[in-house]
């Protein structure tokens, strides 16, 4: 008998299916990948086994752990299991921490509540299981406040909460995604210990292929609430049997098709030129009366990209990347240093002066849902940059240039006339990409572009990036946490730490061959789908 | 290869109007709200009765089927009353929620586009204003320039302008930092410019909501005002004077106290509903929460 | 954690300090001379000059200000006309009234408010909801002086169980007296009630939907625990914020509610004093009242230090 037993689960939101016959299993000290792309049913699937599902989703089958009927189970009886002989880990550490109550208070409150110890039993009992996530006593007493944590230091309180009392499942859901590599690869070093350690099954649920091939030893792949395939990580990978599978697969390894590497043969007169630019922010005010410290994001930095290059700028969270793309866009004013777009100066100019600049500068952002005024329709939205003509573009000409925009990236002329909200993620990542080379740019910055997008989409977008610098020598200035996509899509890479760029150089010489301590941090940390499989044939013999 | 995906399009979601529609709170409210301005508007055409003429003889009738709600103490009938009161109520609370958007949302904009030394002094001030009791202020103000409808306009208008301002506020900063703006700057559009085409669009929602609650308060701040004699002046008929002249009157007639009361009640209630319906209908977290 | 206090404390007495300078010249541009305004047509010259003298109508603008502030620091509000008694006294002789009438108000709405709000929130879509929540969607509508009439009327005219209005002071024993404000404290307290109701429910649906609810669930909190420990806690901001907001309310509240059961308190005092054109004693009133109300959402925002302790260690 397995730990786990998922058999034939389906489940309702109102009429709506949510989960079509899902099987799955999982033995005591066995990790399991579950992974899937949005809307694949993977975190519900999770939720049926905690019993958390919200009072109107109804779920069907069977779902056995340790020998308990989970669905058929009271409520009484499932607060005994929950976070004692299953624990869980959410997405966001940010959130999932009680603001008001200390971390000491949180972890053992559900030492407390199940095995009725003392106070004092269960702070010590605390302190070792927080000890042993990594946050030792001298820098996170069991006083700490969530609010004094960093994303990476939460999340392990959330471990040590969900670990506290060893159980027999531990369920992560998206454990990583909200961090950065390097914090990424940190995370799931500490919960591949503590499951080695406690011989605790892992659910591990991830959109990542390249993760959980990493961590588990079996993967089930879903989509649209079912089951697609299960297997063993290794042999499932690398023979991609089944289609989706293969799909998945292909699409996180894809590198978009480039005729010529631009830039190279490019004249040598520059776009855009960084001289010694620097970004202090007000920091936090310890006292009314004293001035506070400054805050530095960006720290004396120079660089320059040629027409048509592409360019990835790569760091982690915090480094100061976005920051720098902000005042290249002329959004916020560098402290120190100068910025020359085509030969004009772009620091402390005024906002009519800046009018040509803008014309051949724009921007791509992460988020495809914040990314349109919900309000306007397509047309107005793409045509806004428009608003940088010296001559403005109305009524037929105007809808033959969005027109032309649309075509471009793939999407119809009459979609002009519907609201941003009709359309799919990866159709908004269109429209944002016809916003931007609408006026013809010679710079486009793209601060995350694709990182909010499933990987089937994912490489849609990135293929289009690609042909679009082909066909109209636009340079890219590309913002990424994601190796991976620098890779693919991109000539040359910067490497930011600390608000400093401490590398740079061709994106595949910096890649195979990081020099700076930054940048081999940031190598080692990326999962990469093909040295995963890799590894994981090799282990196997 | 070439990648299939089969991304879905989200379904097609319900306009403003049909989601409303489906509201009870929204459906009811929208009805009582009707109900109260038909009522007042009727009163302009044709009223029961014709209260400018005073029928000693017909003094303190109780109900009946000529005088529905009964009479007061000049014979004047109340129901005509009560429908010319609602002329009153209406106009005092809808100039004064105008003055309040008219004033306050510029100012809550102005201050969220602009930010540090301007936004600190503006929400200082309005903390200012927060500090007096908006009542006790105006009947101050009524009081030192003369009982009259317009000073009751003024007096409860200029405690709606820091309402609207914190609201336009808070609604604008929270727009601010989105990425469309973002886009916007970079299109080289000025905050002027920005705030007129983007954040008053999506703002437009809470304002309505807050508008909603504060001509419900202007019609119970009108009543009160009437009732202490400050707001709109006999012989003009008003809820709240009519509560005013039935006070010493509840022994013998309690009736006359009843159905101004509720005319406010029903004013009021039908209002907060309209506005409850209209935030469900356009805030789709709440909508999920019921 | 002090840098929150002193920067608080700033406000509120450059607040209090704006709102000296807006009553003051608010009475200044009152239409004509100050002193025939108070004492009307038939006033003789003499009484006329003889109260310029007394309010220093004669001195520059600023001089009058920064000797009415310099009083004000002291407790000193002048003099009442209409009573030639000092502004001191009768405020303390009223404030017994009103003080009492207020806190009671203020108790009564929060013990009914809360504990619905909670109970409302936890049976959310339930009929428990529905009526309760229909009740306070009533309750905010009816205005507090026509609901003081429905209950003079049943309570004091026909049941018969507690006077009508009037006030028989503190001397005439302690049960007399509250027997006076009973009717006045729960017509001032359930339009309120409503209102905070309805805020503490959606604070406490709010925060039933964070993540870290969820998390206290998966550790195995019944739910329960997880309201009372988890949850209302978080809730308690938005409510501590409405309270706050609602004393100014009831303060304002008072000046109608007293004029309806004649009681002598300081709202009435008030309201006679505009009424007469009394305005010194309108001056120190009302500053005395925005003091209190500036004093109340101080001490609100320090609790919420108390409560939530991102304030007490950044900014």
């Amino acid at each position: 008998m397995s730990l786990l037993e998922i058999e034939k689960l389906s489940l309702n939101i109102g009429r709506i299916p949510i989960l079509k016959d899902v099987d799955l299993t999982l033995d005591a000290g066995e990790v399991m990948g579950l992974v899937g792309e949005s809307g694949s049913g993977k975190s519900m699937t999770a939720m049926a086994v905690m019993q958390l599902l919200p009072s109107v989703a109804k779920a069907m089958g069977r779902v056995r752990f340790d020998g308990i009927d989970i669905l058929a189970a009271p409520e009484a009886a499932m607060c005994k299991l929950r976070g004692n002989e299953i624990g869980m880990v959410f997405q966001e550490p940010m959130t999932a921490l009680n603001p008001v109550k200390t971390i000491g208070e949180q972890v053992a409150e559900g030492i407390r509540w199940h095995t009725g110890a003392t106070r004092t039993d269960a702070e010590d009992h605390a302190r070792k299981i927080l000890d042993r996530v990594g946050l030792p006593e001298k820098s996170f007493p069991l006083s700490r406040y969530p609010h004094e944590l960093s994303g990476g230091q939460r999340q392990r309180v959330v471990i040590a909460i969900a670990c506290a009392l060893r159980p027999k499942l531990l369920i992560a859901d998206e454990p990583t995604t909200a961090l950065d590599v390097v914090l990424q690869a940190q995370i799931l070093d500490l919960l591949r210990d503590l499951v080695d350690e406690n011989r605790m099954g892992l659910l591990l649920i991830s959109h990542d292929l390249a993760v959980v091939t990493e961590m588990s030893d079996r993967v089930t792949v879903m989509r649209h609430g079912e089951v697609m395939e299960t297997g063993e990580t290794a042999s499932t990978l690398s023979a991609q049997e089944h289609p989706y599978t293969r799909q998945l697969a292909q699409a996180s390894m894809h590198v978009p098709a480039r005729a010529r590497i631009r830039g190279a043969e490019q004249p040598a007169h520059d776009l855009l030129k960084v001289e010694a630019v620097t970004r202090d922010y007000p920091g936090r005010r310890a006292s009314l009366f004293r001035k506070p410290e400054p805050m530095r994001a960006v720290d004396d930095v120079s660089f320059s990209m040629k027409e048509g290059q592409s360019t990835a700028l790569v760091g982690r969270s915090g480094c100061g990347k976005s920051t720098l793309a902000r005042m290249i866009l002329a959004l916020d004013q560098p402290t120190g240093g100068a910025i020359h777009f085509m030969g004009e100066k772009l620091t402390s100019r005024d906002e009519a002066m800046l009018k040509p600049a803008r014309r051949n500068m724009q921007v791509v952002f992460q988020d495809p849902y914040g990314s349109f005024n919900p309000r306007h329709k397509v047309e107005r939205l793409v045509a806004e940059p428009l608003h940088t003509l010296e001559k403005q573009p109305q009524g037929a000409e105007r809808r033959e240039l969005v027109a032309r925009a649309l075509h471009e990236v793939g999407l119809k002329p009459a979609d002009m006339d519907k609201y941003p909200h009709e359309f799919s993620g990866g159709q908004r990542q269109r429209l944002s990409i016809a916003r931007a080379i609408i006026t013809r740019p010679k710079l486009v910055v793209a601060d995350e572009p694709v990182s909010a997008l499933d990987v089937s989409i994912r490489a849609q977008i990135l293929d289009l990036f690609a042909d679009l610098n082909q066909r109209l020598g636009i340079a890219y200035l590309f913002i990424t946490h994601d190796l991976s996509v620098a890779r693919a899509i991109t000539d040359d890479v910067m490497v930011m730490h600390d608000g400093r760029i401490v590398e740079r150089g061709r994106t595949s010489d910096v890649l195979d061959n990081p020099q700076s301590e930054a940048a081999r941090a940031l190598v080692s940390a990326s999962p990469d789908l093909r040295r995963a499989i890799a590894k994981k044939l090799q282990e196997q013999g | 290869m070439t990648i299939i995906a089969d991304e879905p399009v989200p379904e097609p979601q319900p306009g403003f109007l049909a989601l409303a529609l489906r509201n009870r709170s929204f459906v009811v409210g929208a009805l009582l709200t009707l109900f109260i301005a038909g009522m007042a508007l009727l009163s302009f055409f044709w009223t029961p009765y014709d209260v400018t003429r005073l029928v000693v003889a017909d003094r303190m009738l109780p109900l009946s089927s000529a005088h529905w709600f009964g009479t007061d103490q000049f014979g004047r009938d109340v129901l005509s009353m009560i429908m010319i009161g609602a002329r009153a109520s209406i106009a005092v609370a809808l100039v004064a929620v105008v003055i309040g958007l008219g004033v306050g949302v510029p100012l809550g904009c102005w201050a969220a586009a602009r930010g540090g030394i301007v936004d600190e002094v503006l929400m200082r001030f309005n903390d200012v204003v927060f500090a007096f009791p908006a009542l006790l202020m105006a009947i101050l103000i009524t009081a030192i320039f003369g009982p009259s409808a317009t000073n009751a306009v003024i007096a409860i208008g200029i405690f709606n302008i820091p309402v609207f301002a914190r609201v336009a506020r808070a609604g604008a900063l929270a727009i601010w930092p989105r990425e469309f703006i973002l886009a916007a700057r970079a299109a080289g559009k000025g905050k002027a410019r920005i705030t007129a085409e983007h954040i008053l669009p999506n703002i437009a929602n809470l304002l309505l909501v807050q508008g909603t609650i504060q001509f419900a308060l202007g019609v119970l701040a009108e009543a009160g005002l009437s009732y202490v004699g400050l707001g709109v002046q006999p012989p003009m008929p008003s809820w709240g004077r009519m509560l005013f002249d039935a006070q010493p009157r509840m022994m013998v007639a309690p009736t006359l106290a009843l159905f101004p009361g509720l005319a406010i009640v029903i004013t009021v209630l039908g209002l907060n509903l309209l506005g409850d319906g209209v935030s469900d209908a356009i805030d789709p977290k709440l909508r999920r929460q019921r | 954690m002090t840098a929150y206090i002193t920067k608080r404390l700033l406000i509120a007495l450059v607040t209090i300090l704006v709102a000296s300078v807006i009553v003051f010249s608010m009475l200044e541009i009152v239409p004509g001379d100050p002193a025939r305004v108070m004492l009307g047509m038939n006033a003789t010259p003499e009484a006329l000059q003889a109260l310029r003298d007394q309010m220093g109508l004669d001195q520059p603008l600023l001089v009058r200000y920064f000797d009415w502030i310099g009083q004000l620091l002291v407790f000193d509000f002048g003099k009442s006309y209409t009573y030639n008694i000092p502004v001191r006294d009768l405020i303390a002789e009223r404030v017994v009234v009103s003080l009492p009438l207020a806190i009671m108000a203020l108790a009564l709405s929060t013990l009914i408010a809360i504990p619905v709000g909670i109970f409302s929130a936890e049976r959310r879509g339930r009929m428990a909801d529905t009526l309760s929540m229909g009740a306070a969607q009533i309750g905010v509508a009816v205005p507090n002086f026509w609901f003081a009439l429905l209950l003079v009327y049943v309570f004091a005219v026909w049941l018969r169980l507690v006077p009508a209005g009037g006030f028989p002071g503190w001397g005439a024993g302690a049960w007399p007296a509250l027997k006076a404000l009973i009717l006045p404290a729960i017509a001032l307290a359930l339009p309120q009630a409503a209102i905070l109701s309805r805020v503490t429910r959606s604070a406490m649906l709010d925060v039933l939907g964070e993540d870290y609810i969820r998390t206290a669930r998966a550790k195995g909190m019944p739910r329960n625990v997880v309201l009372w420990h988890h949850a209302l806690r978080n809730a308690l901001i938005p409510v501590l914020t409405i309270l706050g907001l609602q004393f100014a309310f009831l303060l304002a509240g008072t000046i109608i509610i007293e004029n309806v059961f004649y009681l002598p308190g300081l709202g009435r005092l008030v309201f006679q004093a505009i009424t007469q054109r009394d305005l010194i004693v309108v001056e120190g009133v009302v500053m005395l009242l925005v003091a209190v109300v500036v004093l109340v959402n101080l001490l609100v925002d320090l609790s919420y230090a108390v409560v939530d302790p991102r304030l007490r260690t950044s900014r």
